[in-house]
């Protein structure tokens, strides 16, 4: 099966062209059917090469795919193939699981929206470019399905394009990932200046001969890294990912939380061979993550839309697969990127089956005791804020656990300190949206009646509830073997060069196995005190530190400042450059060009007589100045 | 006295002989059924005879030989162009179904014609003989010639059948007379003996002449300036249909002699040709491109866009590499299909008697028919040279074969041509989308099967755009044999 | 190996030569009088009635190629008559395509009844 990975993609893609250019023709139980279906295929395929794979002798893997030659030109070659090994396994079996999962939840959320059929399409694309996006074997078809989810992403943000702020956010989305793509486009164009290939294979086989720190791989990984705080919402590129809550909910379960938004992480876990290689960009990629963490996390505590606490939670989370990356736990990064993908399609699905039921209302304020009217949202609402904040067995608790370890023992603990703050505040708020939603007084207009969703939402729910669960069994760490999930990447990623092997003992890990649960349940203790013991204490709280609250309810006015230093500048500046320099001199050029060759092209044709004698006196010219200039030599 | 009788094999010219049996089958079907069976089946049977001759040519496929005594070259350059005038043959017999019925001409001689026009281009491309090119010159201009004409009635296409005639056999005289001075010089005609005697003993002065007058020949084929006066007029008489067919297929079966006869037999002399094709390709550039801005007839402006593509594939030759010779056979292919296209939704909007065949007729065709506006937008990117349509990566090709040749100027006037050529094909595409309607335009009759035919062609573009790969090995695969 | 043709040059340019040289001379000593009776084609005999370029009937022009075509035709089969034992097989067989081609031709105008007179 293997050797035909191709057909993955082709499956959505099939269902995109129906849904796009049928769409209107065929009955919604046939896009009902076709949505869901060919991501189900695909997902079906994807699960047979993993069974073929984990059969395949050692010497086979990883299996390159090619399919066809895409670009040739002189020394460059770009192929279209596709690289089959343990990394990219494990980002389609997400992509199209959870896809196929939250195709199933869209066919009940979008049932009554008048653009089914686009929806579809539109969903089934973006299956497909992020598809391409895991399994390319070289940075260009990378960059393709990078380019095509974020066309997506873009087409779905803006998906009720009659509302302003959808088709406002979908524009934000656009072009703040354009400087994120710029800086990922420049890093492979060094990559092609550098290496000659853009191939991984030969990229990463090449990279060894490199001293560590040269200066060429900082760059590049670095170029690579801004493309990955584009699409990955890291600081100082994360401002589109909260506006991008405008699109439907599943949308944002799929792309903003689950799969596109992960793909600069997959990215960067794809190139460790050259982050290993590049010190100083593992700090940065730390760094950011790291701030990026924290600040996200703080203005969760203090936004009162559900979504919007979700989204600030998924920039936090990614902020933390960075900082894995950063201090060189690749595995660890991956690992948590997959339990995120369960848990975070989870809790927007969740939020979006409150939604749903509540009328299309988001703001949690006019919530509250929700959780028997909904018992099963609320039950997996549950599960997933207990995975969130990394609550044993849950699936968080191990992915999050080890890079909190990771960050202490490989990087530096300072970066532990502030990443178990950070998970604190990750257990407040996801605890505060829970107690607002589900606990409480009701808080609802009366004109609601809120209502559990169908079992065409709810399965997808419990699946997904029950993968949270138990998703992260499959990297238990501590016993010598039953840490699956880390032997089977272990052959894409990269190690830095350790200097000295550190074997920590067991009784440390399990001490700090028990800190970091203990920081989380100090983080549920607060919120418990704060919205379901003494709810007026919130306020209270707020008036005691104004400023500070205003700060982060304000999201630190990030939005403002980049308003104000880079949006009106360089508008202003293109008003100067549209009003002077390209309506006077610019068009004055061109519009003089033209008109020279307009007069010129009045006197050519005065040629073309219509007789045919004297087309002959042309053709007779002709030859005389031909044999002329070949008889004078 | 004895004769060697040659050893021949017959399936070398399979399709040559496909076609030019169906061809004369056509002419004994169309005198002697009866009515009834007539009309309908006609275009029927020629496209079976074009795609049984494809067949063939993709199992000849990777064949490398002579035959007929070395008169013919069995060889995956041929195949490559056999892809391509069979191509446009097939969709020029599609486009024209329907156009003939209005004007109630749907004679089976227009298709054996047809095929008989595909024969001569054929082996033109296959030719391993001056003699043979000849052959193949006269048996595509002569079928050529009556299909200009086939309106007998219009005033117009009388005149463009007779100038094409008489300008034609004007040049035709030119190139058999520059045979002629080439064989003076060498003592014979197979390409090969021709390109062993040049690089022996150089260029004399009846090679010299011989070869301007090659130039002179082939350049009024594929419409060279000076050479490329006839164009216009008879691009605008002839019916629309058979304007499609020549601009393609008599342009691209003219290229395949020109390469193949430049590349062979004077590869060894380019100081002695380049900077007169250089001069000839920036003058024919320049004039298609800078006469087509004042058009308004839409079929004399494809013609002088025809001219203008003509310099750009001149570029190619006078690169005189590898990459380039690759790229005038990528560049022909893709030119087949987008143009081919343009000229199908030029029909579609012309409607019965060419009626709308100004530009202006086109406006509001992007809001009432927003499919055919669609796919003529495509072809008209393609024809400016925009990525990601095939016509882009032609160009590409093109133009970095002659950088890397070192004709760094020529590729600055092709490209400022490039753009020059931008104003009057998106002119089409501001006028569709940006101008409402003056009046209704009325209904477009369109079958099913030129409704298919033009969106496979666009996709086509589309899809040989983004993805050139393999085409590009094929076209690299082709032009092996000109060593260099 | 050009000094061969010399013959033929100075035949072309006697010959030239001849017919410039009497038009030339008859218009040099001849005696001009111009009256429109001296300028009609026929200076004596009938008076000229109508244009001359009047529209001959298309089958005077088909039959003339007819008769092009099979002289040619006859023009190839001469010396195929004088090798034909050399030929054998592979000649009939050459011949007979050619002559098959010709005879499609006919067939066709025939079909088409352009060989009828009415």
């Amino acid at each position: 099966m293997i050797q035909y990975v191709w057909l993955v993609p082709v499956f959505p893609l099939i269902g995109f062209l129906i849904n796009g250019l049928l769409g209107k023709k065929i009955s919604k139980n046939t896009v009902s059917l076709v949505g869901p279906g060919s991501v189900g295929l695909s997902f079906a395929w994807v699960l047979g090469c993993f069974w073929e794979y984990l059969h395949l002798p050692a010497k086979a893997k990883p299996v390159e795919v090619f399919v066809f030659n895409w670009i040739t030109s002189g020394t460059f070659n770009a192929q279209a193939a596709f690289l089959v090994d343990p990394l990219s396994l494990v980002m389609l079996l997400v992509v199209s699981g959870v896809g196929f999962l939250i195709h199933i939840y869209s066919v009940g959320y979008m049932h009554d929206d008048p653009g089914y059929a686009r929806y579809f399409s539109y969903l089934n694309l973006f299956v497909v470019n992020m598809l391409i996006l895991v399994m390319a074997n070289n940075f260009l078809l990378m960059f393709v399905g990078w380019e095509g989810v974020g066309l997506c992403s873009y087409l779905l943000i803006g998906y009720w394009y009659e509302k302003q702020s959808a088709s406002d956010a979908g524009k934000k989305a656009f072009v703040v990932n354009r400087i994120g793509d710029f800086g990922f486009l420049l890093g492979i164009f060094l990559i092609f200046y550098t290496f000659g290939t853009v191939n991984f294979r030969e990229v990463f086989a090449q990279a060894h001969n490199f001293p560590v720190g040269s200066a060429i791989l900082t760059i590049i990984t670095l170029c690579l890294f801004v493309g990955a705080t584009g699409k990955s919402a890291q600081i100082p590129l994360y401002t589109w990912l909260p506006d991008a809550m405008e699109g439907p909910t599943p949308v944002s379960a799929l792309i903003h939380a689950a799969t596109m938004v992960t793909a600069g992480v997959y990215m960067v876990a794809r190139c460790s061979a050259l982050y290993v290689m590049a010190p100083i960009s593992m700090t940065v990629v730390a760094v950011i993550g790291l701030a990026t963490a924290f600040m996200a996390a703080s203005i969760g505590l203090a936004q009162n839309d559900i979504k919007r606490v979700l989204a600030y939670s998924t920039v936090s989370q990614l902020g933390y697969m960075f900082l894995a990356c950063g201090v060189g736990a690749f595995v660890a990064a991956i690992f948590h990127l997959m339990t995120h993908a369960f848990f975070k399609a989870l809790l927007f699905l969740g939020s979006g089956s409150v939604i749903h039921g509540m009328h299309g209302e988001q703001d949690m304020r006019k919530m509250g005791a929700l959780k028997n009217k909904m018992p099963i949202t609320y039950a997996v609402m549950l599960v997933g804020t207990l995975a969130i904040a990394g609550i044993f067995p849950f699936a968080g608790f191990f992915s999050k656990d080890e890079i909190l370890f990771k960050a202490l023992t490989d990087g530096h603990v300072g970066y532990w300190a502030i990443a178990s703050l950070g998970a604190m505040m990750t257990a407040f708020y996801m605890f505060r949206l829970i107690f607002m939603t589900f606990y409480g007084e009701k808080r609802w207009d009366h004109h609601v009646h809120p209502h559990e969703s169908p079992p065409v939402m709810t399965i997808p729910l419990i699946i997904l509830a029950i993968l949270s669960t138990v998703g992260g069994f499959v990297g238990i760490p501590l016993i010598q073997g039953w840490n699956v999930f880390h032997e089977f990447l272990a052959p894409s990623i990269a190690h830095v060069a350790a200097g000295h092997e550190v074997h920590h003992s067991m009784t440390f890990e399990v001490m700090m196995m028990l800190v970091s649960m203990g920081v989380a349940g100090i983080g549920i203790f607060i919120a418990y005190k704060m919205y379901i013991k003494q709810p007026e204490l919130p306020a209270q709280v707020t008036a005691k530190v104004p400023g500070l609250y205003d700060l982060i309810y304000n999201k630190y006015y990030v939005d403002e400042i980049y308003d104000a230093t880079v949006v009106e500048p360089i508008k202003n500046g293109s008003v100067f450059l549209w009003q002077e320099a390209d309506s006077k001199v610019i068009d004055g050029a061109v519009n003089g060009t033209a008109s020279v060759v307009d007069r010129l092209s009045l006197v050519i044709r005065k040629l073309e007589t219509g007789y045919v004698q004297n087309y002959a006196l042309g053709i007779l010219i002709g030859v005389a100045v031909i044999t002329g200039y070949y008889l004078g030599r | 006295m004895s004769i060697d009788i040659p050893t021949i094999c017959l399936t070398n010219i399979g399709p040559l002989i496909t076609l030019s049996v169906a061809g004369l089958l056509l002419l004994l079907f169309d005198a002697f059924s009866g009515k009834a069976m007539k009309k309908a089946h006609f275009h029927q049977f020629s496209l079976v005879a074009v795609v049984i001759a494809l067949l063939q040519t993709v199992w000849l496929w990777n064949r490398q030989t002579t035959d007929f005594s070395r008169m013919i070259y069995v060889d995956n350059f041929s195949f490559f162009f056999n892809v391509i005038f069979l191509l446009g043959t097939g969709i020029s017999i599609i486009l024209s179904v329907h156009y003939l019925e209005n004007y109630r001409k749907n004679y089976g001689e227009y298709y054996a014609l047809m095929l008989f026009a595909a024969v001569g281009m054929i082996l033109m491309a296959a030719g391993g003989n001056l003699v043979i090119i000849f052959l193949g010159v006269e048996i595509l201009s002569i079928p050529i010639y009556i299909l200009s004409g086939l309106f007998r009635e219009d005033l117009k296409s009388n005149e463009a059948a007779l100038k094409y005639l008489l300008l034609g056999a004007f040049s035709s005289a030119f190139l058999l007379f520059g045979i002629a001075m080439l064989y003076g010089g060498t003592g014979t005609f197979y390409l090969a003996d021709l390109a062993a005697f040049i690089k022996k003993s150089g260029m004399n002065g009846f090679t010299y002449v011989g070869m301007g007058l090659l130039i002179v020949g082939f350049g009024f084929k594929v419409s060279m300036a000076p050479f490329h006066m006839w164009t216009p007029d008879v691009y605008e008489g002839a019916p629309t249909s058979i304007t499609a067919f020549m601009s393609v297929g008599t342009k691209a079966a003219a290229f395949a002699a020109f390469l193949r006869v430049f590349l062979e037999v004077f590869p060894t002399v380019r100081m002695e040709w380049d900077l007169l094709l250089w001069v000839a390709a920036v003058a024919t550039m320049t004039v298609g491109n800078v006469t087509a801005l004042a058009q308004t007839n839409i079929k004399r402006m494809l013609a002088y866009s025809s001219i203008a593509h003509a310099g750009y594939i001149l570029v190619g030759l006078i690169a005189g590499n590898q990459l380039g010779a690759t790229g005038i056979l990528y560049y022909l292919l893709a030119y087949t299909i987008m143009n081919l296209g343009a000229f199908g939704v030029v029909i579609a909007v012309a409607r019965k008697k060419d009626n709308y065949l100004n530009i202006y007729d086109y406006a509001g065709l992007g809001f009432q028919y927003p499919g055919l506006a669609a796919v003529m937008s495509v072809f008209l990117f393609s024809l400016v040279g925009m990525p990601p349509t095939a016509g882009f990566l032609g160009k590409f090709y093109l133009f970095s074969a002659a950088v890397e040749a070192g004709y760094i100027w020529l590729v600055i006037i092709a490209v400022i041509n490039s753009l020059i050529s931008v104003y009057y094909y998106l002119r089409i595409t501001v006028i569709m989308y940006m101008q409402p309607a003056e009046a209704d335009l009325g209904p477009v009759a369109m079958t099913p099967v030129v409704n298919a035919t033009l969106i496979i062609s666009a996709l086509a573009v589309l899809l040989i755009g983004i993805f050139p790969g393999s085409i590009f090995q094929l076209a690299m695969n082709s032009v092996k044999i000109f060593g260099s | 190996m050009l000094i061969d043709y010399l013959p033929i040059l100075v035949y072309f340019v006697i010959a030239l030569g001849v017919a410039v040289g009497m038009v030339a001379l008859s218009e040099a000593v001849g005696k001009k009088t111009h009256s429109t009776v001296k300028d009609l084609p026929y200076e004596c005999g009938m008076v000229p009635v109508g244009d001359a370029r009047s529209r001959y009937s298309v089958k005077f022009f088909v039959i003339a190629m007819f008769f092009l075509v099979f002289d040619i035709e006859a023009i190839f089969l001469y010396p195929w008559a004088v090798v034909f034992k050399q030929l054998g097989l592979f000649g009939l067989i050459e011949m007979a395509i050619f002559i098959i081609v010709l005879a499609v031709g006919l067939a066709y105008v025939w079909g088409k009844g352009a060989l009828q007179w009415e």
